[in-house]
């Protein structure tokens, strides 16, 4: 029974967790580029986006032939439902990993203050992203739950960030400029992180049936 | 504001000889909504419904024990008269059943049969209860037309008119669009959401969209067993029971 749906859904597992890998590369690359100063990570970095955008269209179509075909209910619906909202928070991200490759493009890597709690913002905001779409694809609440108490952890490493570039522009007004780049890009992953709250919300609600006020 | 309950069970068991076709039927049935009965083939959804207006009292080897009330009185109470029960609680079946005579005679049969002989008032009635049922506008200029010969879709409505004509309270739908188009089928669906207005409506159905789409409150039968009753948007989202969530989904078997 059900073989060919269960088919499916198995195959929009798949592409949502495609598209957190996506994600996850080009906040990588994107951070790279800063870090590293290397125009071809941020160049891969907007590459994965524009591979986001179209991953985003195909699994909105796939979700849409799933509501046309299947008119799913219970637990099947809010999976394909959530994943519509999911794949939006997503896309987003892609966009913000954009954003930040697009930065690096007129800021030098070499020695940045702030950098140490940059790549330590990264990882920790790709852990977010991963794990929300795990946490889906394994339907696990914990998890879920557990991506959604991180966000604190990049809130925090923001709050850090952004005291260390004031102590940087009042001891040296002519790296003004750079640091508020860098803000901006420490601003970025930290929507970032709120995506990835997002979407852990959204996998708490096609387990549970009942969405976080 | 609270449901209203116009028919309420209460620990109905029915047996078919040895063979108990429900089990332990406890539920309140609210007034002016739509409540559909959904389930797999054999379930009891059909029974209990039949047990509503007593059609069950045809087969011999019949039996009801436990309580089902409308209004609060006893539908199986000795001395109930059955006829006036069934004019109170009228039925619709899955098959367009007119009978064989003109589609006036078909809406005025329940009104004269009930006494009603003024050729006035039976024109006011037919005419009503034709507009009740939208379909007033396609057979107006062919009453006098054999209902037999309408298309399908327009015999129900004939029929649902004919169940309109003895001004029921209750309407019972015995997957009363199962052998329509889809066309049809939709007339007969937007026709539900009216009457909703003016009578409390109970239809089973093996169409878990059409459920889905009209009615207020669903109950899911399961081997004789009312297994789940709530909030149609509720059940068809986020069941309580596994077994629900099973049949609903596809996942039975």
């Amino acid at each position: 029974m059900r073989s060919k749906f269960d088919r499916q859904l198995e195959r929009l597992h798949q592409e949502l967790t495609r598209m957190g890998a996506l994600c996850e590369e080009a906040i990588s690359a994107s951070v790279l580029a800063l870090l590293e100063d290397d125009q071809d990570m941020a160049n891969i970095a907007l590459a994965k986006e524009r591979d986001i955008d179209q991953q985003e269209r195909d699994i909105e179509s796939l979700c849409m032939k799933l509501l046309l075909q299947q008119q799913p209910v219970a637990r099947d619906l809010r999976t394909i439902s959530s994943a519509l909202k999911m794949i939006s928070d997503m896309e987003r991200i892609g966009d913000q990993a954009a954003d930040i490759a697009e930065i690096t493009r007129h800021i030098g890597g070499a020695s940045l203050p702030g950098q140490v709690h940059i790549a330590e913002m990264t990882q920790a905001a790709a852990k977010m992203v991963t794990s929300s779409v795990e946490s889906f694809v394994k339907r696990d609440l914990e998890l879920a739950k557990a991506v959604i108490r991180y966000d604190d952890v990049v809130d925090q490493l923001f709050v850090e960030i952004k005291t260390s570039l004031t102590g940087l522009i009042r001891r040296d007004a002519s790296s003004a400029e750079e640091a508020l780049d860098l803000l901006m890009i420490a601003k970025y992953l930290e929507r970032i992180g709120d995506h990835a709250v997002n979407v852990a919300e959204w996998v708490a609600y096609s387990i549970t049936g009942v969405r976080r006020q | 504001m609270p449901d209203k309950t116009i028919l309420s069970a209460k620990d109905l068991d029915f047996f078919y000889g040895p063979a108990q076709a429900l089990r332990h039927i406890t539920a309140n049935i609210p007034a002016n909504q739509v409540t559909a009965f959904i389930g797999p083939s054999g379930c009891g959804k059909s029974t209990f419904l039949r047990t509503i207006n007593r059609m069950n009292d045809l087969i011999p080897i019949a039996r009801v024990t436990g309580s089902l009330t409308f209004h609060g009185r006893d539908i199986y109470a000795p001395g109930v008269d059955v006829t006036a029960l069934r004019r109170q609680i009228g039925m619709v079946f899955q098959k367009p059943n007119p009978f064989p005579m003109s589609v006036y005679d078909n809406v005025a049969y329940g009104p004269r049969t009930h006494g009603t002989c003024d050729r006035a008032k039976l024109d006011a009635i037919v005419e009503d209860s034709l507009r009740a049922a939208a379909i007033w506008d396609e057979v107006k200029d062919r009453l006098k037309k054999s209902a037999l010969s309408l298309s399908g879709g327009q015999q129900q409505r004939v029929c649902i008119a004919r169940a309109l004509a003895v001004r029921p309270e209750v309407l019972l739908m015995d997957e009363a669009t199962s052998a329509l188009d889809p066309i049809s089928t939709a007339k007969i669906e937007d026709l539900i959401l009216e009457l909703r207005e003016r009578f409390t409506i109970i239809m089973v159905t093996h169409n878990m969209q059409q459920a889905a789409r009209i009615s207020d409150k669903t109950a899911f039968f399961l081997m004789g067993e009312l297994i789940e009753y709530t909030a149609t948007e509720r059940l068809f989202s986020m069941p309580r029971d596994k077994r629900t969530e099973d049949y609903i989904t596809g996942r039975f078997g």
